[in-house]
């Protein structure tokens, strides 16, 4: 446990102070987009989105199934690339280093120890044939470059520290032998294994059950913080994402429609989406059986995406601009939104702010 | 180890003796079963009725079937086969411990060439679905298959035998004569030309199950953990992907045995498809019994052994004690 703290506490160090001006952000992602290309035509799952992530911050990505989320992080890791049936544009910086202007083997090399992910179902992200101690140690030996033995130890130690009791046993257990939980813990341990200091947590919680989500999302969290790790996490649920990231970006149909603190986004939201997505969580202050308000129609077809705002067609608010002029993600002028950002012609409260 | 765990393997052997008793009445009643009376095979026709009766007798087959297939039964499982009926009238068992190494060492080299092609190949075409390697492969291997066995033993026959002479085309060299070189030498011909003729099928069994594996979460965790990509292929996708190919292997091994008779024939092997196919056209009862129950034992043991492979293939299969 010890070696590991200061393997991942050491690494970020350096960093800071070799450069004159202020510290180049972790995680530097310019105008992304990822295009799949079917027989139908091109799907834009990711359309220019752009963010950055400093170290030991975290952001949460935030929207419904098919809005590009998990696309989004696979692109940022360097999983997906430009290739065959594949358009990648934009570029993504971790740590200084141009993920998809590297070389296979140079993005290889970066995973695991500076960028690492963690996968939404843990009864398939782990491989049935292979022990889950082996699930560790066999990225302990390609990047640490431990022995056999070595890698053993530290694998129980991992197990240890994602608090899974009797972590020798289990690590010569394989995954059906392991509950949900205890597997998603594996998973969790795998991305942590060579101390990375940017980890993807791609829907970590939505295959394991309600009474576990809650262990596994604060274990994140802690975990994050003990080991000065940046995070983002990925959700359709928004409150998952409340109290446990610093920021939070609500993506709708391939792009940001808002980015901001996680607060102000849950204190005011601005894009009537955001906003709509806050009024569907349940809340135990209302009264039983109270109809929670969800959002009309369905997200839009990728291979035709609307002109204008991709939301226009499921906005109250939208006017004749909304269909014809996509809204660019732009601060906001009020002085309580300090950073953040949102698209929108026509941002909530926007109105009531100009009359005072 | 506790009781529970030794009662599968337990079960196990108890079915496969079930099987073996099954497959011995079958094969006893090959001799119902068989055209034509073993006595005027033997002694020919235009005999008197009472010598073909004697030699009936000679041979026990005026006793009633089930006492013979006991007594047939009994020989059986201490090993004796009983004897031939047709000149030189040697002994059953002697000849078919003589062929049964040649066809088993056919059957496996093939086996073995085979999957020392298929494998990589079927990982490429996986890896790379649908690109113009994958397609040359699928197309290249059915290619092969269509070829039949005679035409592809005759052309390496020809090419690498008389044109090229890399090959011998002389007697048989026996493991036993401790000359393995020169074993190995003889034996690989034709093992190729068994190996490709179950190449392609193994290449496609193996390809299918490996593009279902690399869709698999698992396989895009191995790589976000920056693993090599050939080796997420050998260590994460091939024995996963595997069943369907082992399965094959022990169903073509215990079929190859007995059936690689055009083979043996091209290059001149005294194998166990030559055995069968000479008895069986000589009448010769008791050693087309004795060899096919022979391969009987063979194929069922086999697959047996396969079906304990699949609980080190796949550890979800053995039963889990907690």
């Amino acid at each position: 446990m010890t070696p590991k703290r200061e393997a991942a506490t050491t690494a970020p160090a350096p960093t800071d102070g070799t450069r004159g001006t202020a510290a180049p952000p972790l995680l530097d992602a310019t105008d992304v987009r990822t295009a799949f290309h079917t027989p139908r035509g091109a799907v834009r799952a990711v359309d220019g989105v752009s963010l950055t992530l400093s170290e030991g911050e975290t952001l949460g990505i935030v929207g419904e199934s098919g809005s590009g989320k998990s696309v989004l992080g696979r692109t940022l890791m360097g999983l997906i690339t430009d290739g065959p049936g594949t358009t990648v544009s934009g570029t993504v910086r971790i740590g200084g280093k141009d993920v998809h202007a590297l070389t296979p083997a140079g993005r290889r090399a970066l995973w695991g120890t500076e960028v690492a992910m963690v996968f939404q179902d843990p009864m398939t992200s782990l491989n049935p044939v292979k022990k889950t101690g082996t699930h560790l140690s066999e990225s302990l030996r390609l990047h640490l470059g431990l022995g056999r033995a070595d890698a053993r130890d530290r694998a129980v130690d991992l197990l240890r520290q994602v608090g899974i009791p009797e972590p020798a046993r289990r690590a010569g257990q394989y995954p059906h032998e392991l509950s949900g939980g205890m597997r998603q813990r594996v998973v969790i341990a795998m991305a942590l294994a060579c101390g990375p200091r940017l980890l993807i947590a791609d829907e970590p919680t939505t295959a394991l059950d309600v009474t576990v989500q809650k262990q596994i999302l604060d274990l994140l969290r802690s975990l994050a913080e003990e080991l000065r790790m940046a995070t983002i996490l990925i959700s359709h649920d928004l409150a998952t994402v409340a109290g446990r990231t610093d920021r939070v970006a609500v993506m709708y149909a391939g792009r940001l429609v808002e980015y901001a603190d996680t607060a102000a986004v849950f204190d005011r939201p601005r894009h009537p989406y955001s906003s709509a997505l806050i009024a569907s969580i349940p809340r135990l202050d209302l009264p039983p059986h109270t109809l929670l308000p969800a959002i009309e129609g369905r997200p839009p077809n990728l291979l035709h995406p609307p002109a204008g705002c991709r939301f226009a067609p499921r906005c109250d608010t939208a006017t004749d601009r909304c269909t014809t002029e996509s809204p660019g993600l732009t601060a906001y002028a009020g002085e309580r939104d300090a950073g953040g950002l949102v698209a929108c012609h026509h941002p909530l409260g926007a109105a009531e702010e100009a009359a005072v | 180890m506790s009781v529970a765990a030794l009662r599968r393997p337990a079960l196990r052997l108890l079915e496969l003796l079930g099987v073996l008793f099954i497959a011995s009445i079958g094969v006893f009643s090959l001799v119902v079963l068989m055209p034509g009376d073993p006595a005027v095979d033997i002694l020919g026709a235009g005999r008197a009725p009472s010598e073909y009766a004697a030699l009936r007798t000679e041979l026990g087959l005026d006793q009633p079937l089930v006492t013979r297939y006991l007594d047939w039964l009994g020989g059986a499982l201490t090993g004796d086969l009983g004897r031939s009926v047709v000149p030189p009238q040697s002994d059953v068992t002697d000849r078919v411990l003589s062929a049964l190494p040649v066809s088993f060492e056919i059957a496996a080299l093939g086996l073995v060439i085979a999957l020392l092609i298929a494998v990589p190949l079927a990982m490429w075409s996986a890896y790379r679905e649908g690109s113009a390697a994958d397609r040359i492969i699928g197309a290249g291997t059915f290619g092969v298959l269509s070829v039949p066995s005679f035409l592809a033993g005759l052309l390496l026959i020809l090419v690498l035998v008389n044109s090229a002479g890399w090959f011998p085309r002389s007697e048989w060299v026996r493991i036993g004569d401790g000359d393995l070189l020169g074993n190995l030498h003889h034996a690989f011909l034709p093992a190729l030309t068994v190996a490709l003729a179950e190449l392609a099928m193994f290449t496609r069994v193996l390809r299918g199950d490996l593009i279902v594996t690399l869709r698999e979460d698992y396989i895009l965790a191995a790589r976000a953990k920056g693993m090599n990509p050939l080796r997420v292929l050998f260590t994460d996708a091939l024995r996963p992907s595997s069943f369907s190919l082992v399965t094959l292997l022990g169903l073509s091994l215990g079929r190859l045995i007995g059936s690689t008779v055009v083979v043996e024939y091209l290059f001149s092997l005294p194998g166990m498809g030559t055995l069968i196919v000479n008895a069986a056209g000589q009448g010769d009862y008791p050693m087309v019994q004795g060899a096919v129950l022979t391969i009987a034992v063979i194929y069922v043991v086999i697959n047996a052994g396969i079906d304990l492979s699949y609980g080190y293939l796949d550890p979800r299969t053995r039963r889990v004690h907690v």
